[in-house]
Parts: C-alpha cells; structure tokens; sequence
C-alpha cells in the first residue's frame, strides 16, 4: 500500500496532505506544512514539546500517525496568537518568564492553552498536575506554574 | 524514530474490524496508539498491517447493566477520570487511571487497550483481576465473556483469540462493604510502576469477607496474589495479619530485573505496596 491522501485542518485552514501510513503527525507539521513550533523532544511520549490539540484535546503529535488525524482540527502553537496579538497563555508566560532556553516553551504554550480550558480557574496543585506531561530541561517549573497561574487570572478579568 | 512500513485499514463497525483481521495476516488493532506506536517506534513490534478502531462508535461509552458497569474498550482514560457512573459505581477505576501516564497520553490511552496489549506495566490488568471484571471479546464466530481472571498469559500473550476484539469490559458496582485501594510506586510521572497493588476487600463486619490482590509489573503478566488472599479472608484485618499477607505477596512475585530495579527490590516494593493498598481498602470499606 503506497501513500495515503488525508485532509484535515490546521489552526483553522485546511490541508491535504499525501503520507506513508507510518508518518507521524509532528513530521508532518513540521516538514510537509512548515510548522516548525511544534518540536521534536524525546520522541517517546514523554516530554510533551510535539504537544497539539485534536479536535480540542491535547496529544502528543509524535504518538500519532498522520492519517489518523484525517478530519480532525489540529491546532498548534502558530494557532495561538490572532492578528490582534499573543494569546493571553504566551502574554503571561511573557510576564512571568515562564521559560529559560525556550525549547520546551511551545508544548508548554499549547497544553497551558488547552488546561485553562478544561479548568479555568486552577490550584497550584490542579495546574502541576495538568501539566505533568510536560517537562522542562532547565527545570524552569516555578515560573512555568506562575505563568499558568497568571494566564488563568488575565482569562478571569478578560 | 519512525515504524517500519505498514498498511493502515481504518474499521468502521466491530464487525468489519474482525474482517479486517480475519482478511490480513498478522494485523495488529491500533487502539490509542500509547503502549503499541511506541514499540513500533523502536521496532520491537513490526506488524505489516494496523486496524483503527478509533472511529468505531460502538466502543465508546459507559453504562450501567443490572449489577455491572459496561465499559466501552476504546473509552479513554480522562473519559474514565470525568464520568459520574464511574465514580458512582466504581471510584477505583478513577484513581487508577489518574496514576496511568500524564494528562496528553490519557486523552488517547483506552482501558480497552491497556488490557489487552498484556503488556505487564499496565495497571488496568491487575486492576481488573482484583474487581473480577468480565470481558467481552467480539470475533469471527461472535461474542464471548470471559472472566479477567485468566485472561493474562505471559507477557504480551492475553487469551484474546486470533481474530477477537476487546470490546467491552463489564465490572461488578460496587456493593455495600466494599473498599478499594490502588497504590503504584513510579520514578516520575508518566513512568509504568516499580511495582503496584490493586486490592478489592468486601467487609463482613468486622471481618474480611472477601478480599482480591492484583499486581502490576512484577511477573510476566498481571497477577493475582491468592496465597495472600487466603491468609486474609475470614480475619479481622491488625497489622500483623496484613504483614503475612504482605509476606506471601511477596512470595508471589517474579518481576523482571531492569533499571528500575532488580528482582528483590520490586517484590519487596510490591509487598510494601499491597500493604498501603490494603489498608486503603479498609478505610475505604469503613467509609
């Protein structure tokens, strides 16, 4: 069986896109659609920097075949900020320099985005938890919560 | 890392994945993709052909029938987390899947898969065997139940026939006496167990009317401890008894030795487990 034709959308704007079955999905962002927000970490599920939404739920985009994501909406870290600005997730994590190297950063962006989402209005201890997939090299972790924590409040007032 | 090549079928129904199966050799289902894309990753697993069953709606959901909570195979674990019925009818299945994995994983991870990839790191096996759950497993020549308990062959070796689908996992609701307790020992999170203990206790009074001990991770598959069950049923639950008991847990192990830690370690942990797991239990019994 040769290459299969998949359409789906990202941030919005739809893609058809021809893969190997085996392709993941971060490849595809990444090589095929020049989204190269989305990084490539362990490779093995565990530090959640190939973090994307499907259909509103995060995963982790190198434990994905691309044909499985046909008909899905994908939205990545170039999906975060509009035409009037950064999302509030990237504004607090501005604020309370929530990242030291940055390389972890858009995983963390993504899946802080999605976490406010499923609850808006987090303890500490709720966002450490919803953010367990994701790790941080230069174990920037205080200010990573802080910066959730913030984006949490910025929503609030917004 | 990228898997060898493979077909890719995606099944519409139950009965058009066993077809799937039954018309490619050696195809292997694709459930949430979280313990099998993996090792296709690193090419412990090659198969030439994967069939989806993620857009099958009929094994999705969860119910309650009469005595049991039906549990659709492809209902994932965050669904498990946030369904009422299930923290109604069997709390412990939500405390088990908030130990599985990280948040990403759970929105794709199934219970359907967990139990029968027979990997002996999952934690749904043990867990099933301590809350004589019920499978049900959909093949060529239609539905059969069988009891968890003797599902788990070796390692990655489950009584699933060639051809067969977990479809639905059927657990007893909980009944009045009953208490829980799942304890995991892990490196970090995300991470499969050191060691776990999944037991189920019914209280008959004072005593232990009924009591069920699965282990994760440390034998070729998931185990049911009943030399321990043995020393603790008809007792009144004291420290003393829970230590034999802890004693012949540890008797039952035979894990692995790996980076996480070698055969005497993992029994002994597997022991200190069961005994917070059971006292668990029986506070939770007691409310």
């Amino acid at each position: 069986m040769g290459k299969q034709a998949v359409s789906f959308k990202v941030n919005g704007k739809p893609v058809d896109v021809l893969v190997d079955p085996r392709e993941l999905l971060v490849h595809t962002l990444r090589e095929k659609l020049q989204l190269t927000g989305t990084h490539i970490g362990c490779e093995s599920t565990h530090c959640g920097v190939c973090t994307v939404d499907i259909n509103g739920q995060s995963i982790k985009s190198c434990t994905f075949l691309t044909v499985q994501a046909d008909g899905a909406e994908v939205t990545t870290v170039e999906g975060l900020a509009t035409a009037d600005g950064l999302h509030i997730v990237q504004q607090a994590f501005v604020e309370e320099h929530g990242l030291q190297c940055g390389f972890c950063t858009p995983g963390m962006l993504v899946r802080a985005a999605s976490f406010l989402k499923e609850n808006p209005n987090p303890t500490e201890d709720e966002i450490r938890w919803g953010m367990s997939g994701n790790l941080c090299r230069c174990t920037g972790y205080q200010n990573i919560i802080k910066a959730v924590k913030t984006a949490a409040r910025m929503m609030q007032e917004a | 890392m990228i898997p060898s090549s493979f077909e890719y079928h995606r099944a519409t129904s139950v009965a058009d994945a066993v077809a799937k199966l039954a018309a490619n050799d050696e195809a292997k289902i694709i459930a949430g993709g979280h313990s099998l894309l993996p090792m296709m990753k690193l090419r412990f697993a090659e198969p030439p052909c994967l069939i989806d069953i993620n857009g099958i709606a009929e094994l999705k959901g969860i119910t309650v029938e009469g005595d049991y909570l039906v549990i659709g195979a492809m209902t994932s674990e965050n669904e498990l987390i946030a369904s009422e019925l299930v923290a109604q009818h069997c709390p412990h299945l939500v405390n088990v899947a908030k130990l599985i994995a990280d948040p990403q994983v759970r929105n794709r991870g199934s219970i359907g898969g967990d139990i029968a990839h027979g990997d002996p790191g999952n934690d749904h096996p043990a867990v099933m065997l301590s809350l004589d759950a019920h499978l049900v497993l959909h093949g060529p020549d239609g539905e059969r139940t069988v009891p968890a308990n003797g599902f788990f062959l070796g390692t990655y070796w489950t009584a699933l026939e060639e051809h067969e689908l977990l479809v639905k996992v059927k657990i007893p609701v909980r009944r009045a006496g009953m208490g829980y307790g799942y304890e995991k020992l892990k490196r970090k999170t995300g991470d499969y167990a050191v060691a776990g203990a999944s037991v189920v206790v019914e209280m008959n009074g004072g005593q232990i009317g009924d009591v069920r001990i699965g282990l994760t991770n440390v034998a070729p598959c998931a185990i049911r401890a009943e030399a321990a069950e043995e020393i603790l049923r008809g007792q009144v639950p004291s420290d003393e008894l829970i230590a034999r008991a802890a004693e012949a847990v540890r008797d039952a192990c035979d894990p692995a030795e790996d980076l996480r830690g070698d055969a005497e370690y993992k029994s002994n942990m597997a022991a200190v487990m069961f005994s917070r797991a059971m006292e668990k239990a029986i506070a939770d019994a007691r409310g």
